[in-house]
Order: C-alpha cells, then structure tokens, then sequence
C-alpha cells in the first residue's frame, strides 16, 4: 500500500495519486470488472436464445389458421390451439373478475390503516406470504375447494386458481400506489366536507389508478403464462370452450405437446409458445408505459 | 356565462352542502365493505392450508413421518414416501441459488456501481426484467429442444474425464438435474438482481464516497464497504430466490427427468415434490389425491417457512436503514 508514506508525515507527492495500471489492486478490479461484464452478457444470452428459437421456430409454423383451427389429433397434419387462446382469455378473465375487486378494496383498507391496525398489519403478512405461494399449490388448492366439490374439471376451477396467484400482487401494488398519493390532496377533499369514502373514490383513487392498473396488468400477464395451476384444474380439452368442462389453455397445450413424439405437435407447441410470450411482452409494455406516463 | 354565475350565487342551496345520511350511510357501508375484503385476504390464506392440510390429515395420521423418510412410491402397493422428492426440491434449488445468485448479485453490482452509462443501463434491467416475464413453461419447451442438446457435449466430457468426482458419475441421458437447475437459475436470476439492486442502492452515497475518497479501488469498495453494507438485503433476496426455486413446477416437470432416485450427480435424472404434484395428480385416484396432498403440505411448509424468514429478513433490513 502507497498509504503508508503519507502516513509517516511525509509529503503527498503528486505522482503517487497517479493510477498504476500493473499494481496487483489495480489487476484485481479489472479482473473482476471483467467477470462482472462476463456475467452480465451471460445473463442476456438465454433471453435472446429464447426470442431467437421462437421467433424462428414458432414463427415458422404460425399462420392465420392456427387461431381459429382445433388442435389436430395424433397424426394429423394442420390445426391450430383457437380454442386454447379462448380459454386462456375467459380463465384469466375469471380470475381479473374476482381479484381485481377484491384486491383493490383490500388494499384501500390497508393504506387508510396504515401500520396502525391490526388486521391491516396481519392482511399484509399474509398477502406478502401468498406472493412466495408456489403456484402449484394454488392449483392443489383449487383441486379440493372447487374440483373435488363439483365433481369434474372446469374452467372457474382454474380461473380461481389463478385468481388465488393474482389477488397478492394486485393488493400489494395497489396499496403502494394509493399510499403514493400526496396527502394534502386527500386533506384538501376532507377540507371541503367529503366523507372519507368519497374522498377514496372521487379523489385519491383516480390519482392512484395509473398505479393500480399497472399491477393488475402485471398480474394478468404472469397468470397467462401459468400452467402449474391449471393443471389439474382446467385440465385440457381438444373442443371449443365449455366453462362447465375441462378447458383448454396455450400454457397447458406447451406442455402437453412438448413431450409428443409428433413433429406437427411439437411445432405448435412452439407456435403457441410465440403467441404466449407475445401476449405477456405486450401485456409488459403497457404496463411500462402506464407506469412511465404517471411520472 | 354571466347568466350562469347569477344563478349560482342566486340559489338557495349553495354548491356546498351537509353531508346528507346517505353521504353517511355509503360511507358506512364502503369501510365495512373494504374491512371485509380485507379480512377476506387473511381468510383465503388460512383456507388454502385449511383445505389442504384437511384433505392430508388422515393420511397424515395413517402414515405420519415415515412418508417423508421412506424412498418408494407405489400406487399399487399403497407405499408412499417422499424423501428423494425432498431431496429433489432442495438439491435443484440449491445448484440454482449458487448459480443465479452469484449471477444476479453479480449483475445488481454491475447495474448500481457506475459501470455503465444511464442509457445502456436501463437497457440491461429491462431486458433482466424480461426474463422474469418469460412463462416458465417456454423455459421449459427451450429447455428441451435447445438447453439439453447443447450442453450434452459438455456433460459427456465432465463425465468421461472427471467421472471420479460424484457430481458427474452419471452421463447424461436427456433429462436431469443439471439442465433444470440450470433453467431455475435463470428463473431466479431476476429475482436475486432485482432486490439486491434495490439494496445496493439503499446504501447512502456519503458511504461509497467517503470510502472513494480514502483512496480504495472501484472493486475495494464494492467489496470491503458495498456489499457488507448491504448485505442483510442481499441475503434476503437470496432466501427469496430460493423460496421461488423451490416452488418451480413447469420448467423442472419437463427437465428433470422424473425418476425416483436420490443422488448425487447433477446429471442423472430426479424429482421434485412440486413435479411429483403436476405429474401425478390428473391421474390420482381418490386415495392417491388424499396422498399427494400430504406431499403438498410439505411443500406449502417448506416454501412458507424460507419465503417467512427472507421477508423478515429484508423488513429488518428496511427499518434499520431507515434509522
């Protein structure tokens, strides 16, 4: 170490500040810069691996038939995953329409409450804990409150395991982004005789809404791409959508097909993988640009 | 316009006006509807382990402990045991910590030291962001069309040459532990870079300047006063990487290999309990469906306890910076 001169009261000399490049300190941090911008690149690759294989493998096989064609049978040549997109849409659909008000109603409770109250503190705990929720268990969960109860697979089954996975994050953010709006606005609505309620609807929820839509897109888009949960309770289905019945979905048709020894099979699994992950960049980038606007 | 205002100050009843009972009466009914939902979220947690933990319980009590220490799963012979699914869990998770948490801690100090200029670095969160987005199902689909194929030759070379080591003493025959692990680490890359970022970026300026100022290496700091400092965050977005990687079903049903076997090589095939749940269940029987439900608890009980300890870990971390 250099230090050692100028701690014995010696002068500081002007070369000595100036940087050695073959000092093994300096050696060290380019080493490890490098292993730095070594992982960074390393962790861009699969990304790209991925778009690559799907833009070139699914896009190969993605034609305006597959939208609206059933999926074929063993050795069919031709057909398509429409009725798939249409269950995915309705179970995520279901699933919006349950979470989203109840998430948002919780969430209003919450930042009113603030750290103060019990439940509120407790509601939290448990919505941060249900993040962490490993999918599958919502599907399990499903299983026995609504498969083992109607006695067949269904697509609400489904749509309320997914809406299980939705409920914490939309809560989560929307609380945040309630809790984001300034409180002298709420305090200027008291002013003028609002009720607290009317002061939530008319005046810090519309502030807030950016936020709130922000994360319910972000849940839509990662209940799209779940499968775990649908597994055994949506099941899969070769007909058009029936709610009452098992129902197809894109996620659970990857699956399925992924592990056919069928070559037209595995191409539309690779189709539906294309059209999946351009369903949930979109749903991505709105998201984004609501965000971004509301700074 | 004029007209309009006249007649406005003119009015009896002004603009402004006592709250009225209905004012009152939906002010009621809005807070008693927003406590209700609210305790709606704290009751759907408890019944999600109340119906499961229910289905399990006679199972639980006809088997007790012995599933989870038993190696042998046959539907025929109603033998049950989990053990090598426990093994499974924690085996992938761990490889998948050690990789992408080294990688994503390594990328959260790459994209909050000063490395890159503002631009590119937004450019490289978002597309970590992105790999978050990917469902793991499509993870799972590259995985076997792309992943296995091009890490085969790599594998049949660990194996021919260092074959000895018990980590490679099986070749790769498709599936297996290596490449699942290998996609859950990618799985859990943008989890771990994203809070420990947050972390990182929770440290005061005054620190990293003052200890710029004593004269230390870019990396000297990083290393002696960045990453103590924040270190408390960084663990906890590794309990939560590792919360996530245990509950991952998709991606490892379809690379792990599915086989009932513990060991230790990263390349022979395994199981998981979130796997041994998908793969199982659309087929079970009634009795079967009471079994995996067990498996389930255990699952739900090793997931809540890790995902318990790192929010607690990185809620204490937030109150102390905050002093």
């Amino acid at each position: 170490m250099n230090f050692k001169n100028s701690g014995n009261g010696e002068p500081l000399q002007p070369d000595m500040l100036e940087r050695r490049h073959f000092e093994v300190r300096t050696l060290k941090s380019i080493v490890l810069s490098s292993i730095t911008i070594f992982a960074a690149v390393c962790a861009c690759l699969p990304l790209f691996s991925v778009l690559i294989m799907l833009i070139y493998r699914g896009g190969k096989r993605l034609n305006l038939e597959v939208f609206y064609s059933l999926p074929p049978t063993a050795f069919e040549t031709g057909g398509g995953f429409g009725n798939a997109i249409l269950g995915t849409l309705f179970m995520i659909g279901l699933a919006a329409l349950i979470s989203v008000p109840f998430g948002i109603m919780a969430a209003i409770y919450l930042a009113e409450q603030g750290h103060c109250s019990r439940i509120a503190q407790t509601a939290r705990f448990c919505a941060k804990t249900m993040t962490g929720l490993p999918s599958i268990l919502a599907g399990v969960f499903a299983y026995a409150a609504v498969v083992l109860i109607m006695g067949h697979y269904s697509a609400w089954a489904g749509g309320i395991a997914l809406s299980i996975l939705m409920l914490p994050m939309i809560l989560l953010t929307a609380e945040e982004a309630i809790k984001m709006v300034p409180s002298p606005m709420r305090e200027a609505a008291y002013g003028m005789g609002c009720t607290p309620s009317q002061a939530m609807v008319k005046v810090t929820l519309p502030v807030a809404m950016p936020g709130i839509i922000t994360g319910v897109v972000l849940a839509v888009a990662r209940a799209a791409g779940e499968t775990a949960p649908l597994l055994f309770t949506a099941l899969f289905s070769d007909y058009w959508l029936h709610p009452n019945g098992p129902t197809a979905s894109l996620a659970v048709l990857i699956y399925n097909y992924s592990g056919m020894p069928f070559e037209n099979q595995i191409e539309l699994a690779w189709a539906a993988s294309l059209v999946l992950v351009i369903m949930v960049f979109i749903l991505n980038i709105i998201s984004r640009a609501i965000g971004q606007r509301k700074k | 316009m004029a007209m309009e205002q006249q007649s406005i100050w003119d009015a009896t009843d002004t603009l402004s006006r006592p709250v009225s009972k209905r004012d009152i009466f939906f002010d009621k009914v809005f807070r008693w509807v927003t406590h209700a939902f609210t305790l709606g979220t704290i009751f759907v947690l408890f019944y999600i382990v109340f119906k499961i933990g229910g289905k399990a319980l006679p199972v639980i009590s006809e088997f007790g402990l012995e599933f989870i220490t038993s190696t042998t799963w046959d539907v025929n012979a109603g033998k049950f045991g989990i053990l090598p699914e426990i093994w499974g869990t924690l085996y992938s998770s761990i490889l998948a910590l050690i990789l992408g948490g080294s990688f994503g801690i390594a990328i959260a100090i790459f994209l909050t030291q000063d490395f890159l200029h503002y631009r590119i670095q937004i450019v490289l969160k978002n597309i970590i962001e992105l790999l978050a987005a990917i469902p793991s199902v499509v993870y799972g689909l590259w995985g076997i069309f792309v992943l296995i194929p091009l890490i085969r030759p790599l594998a049949d070379y660990l194996h021919n040459h260092f074959g000895w080591i018990p980590f490679f003493s099986t070749s790769l025959s498709g599936p297996g532990m290596f490449p699942a692990a290998l996609v859950l680490s990618i799985m859990i890359l943008p989890t771990v870079a994203a809070i420990s970022q947050d972390a990182l970026l929770a440290v005061p300026l005054k620190t990293k300047e003052a200890a710029y100022g004593m004269g230390t290496t870019r990396w000297e700091a990083i290393l002696r006063v960045m990453l103590p400092t924040a270190s408390g965050g960084i663990f906890g977005s590794l309990v939560l990487g590792f919360g996530r990687a245990l509950g991952e079903t998709m991606a490892l049903a379809m690379l792990v290999g599915n086989s009932n076997d513990i060991s230790l090589s990263v390349f022979s095939p395994a199981d998981t309990l979130a796997t041994l749940l998908a793969l199982n269940f659309p087929e079970a029987g009634e009795y079967e469906a009471s079994v995996l439900m067990y498996a389930a608890c255990v699952l739900l009980l090793i997931t809540l306890l890790v995902n318990i300890a790192g929010a607690t870990i990185i809620t204490r971390c937030d109150c102390r910076s905050m002093k």
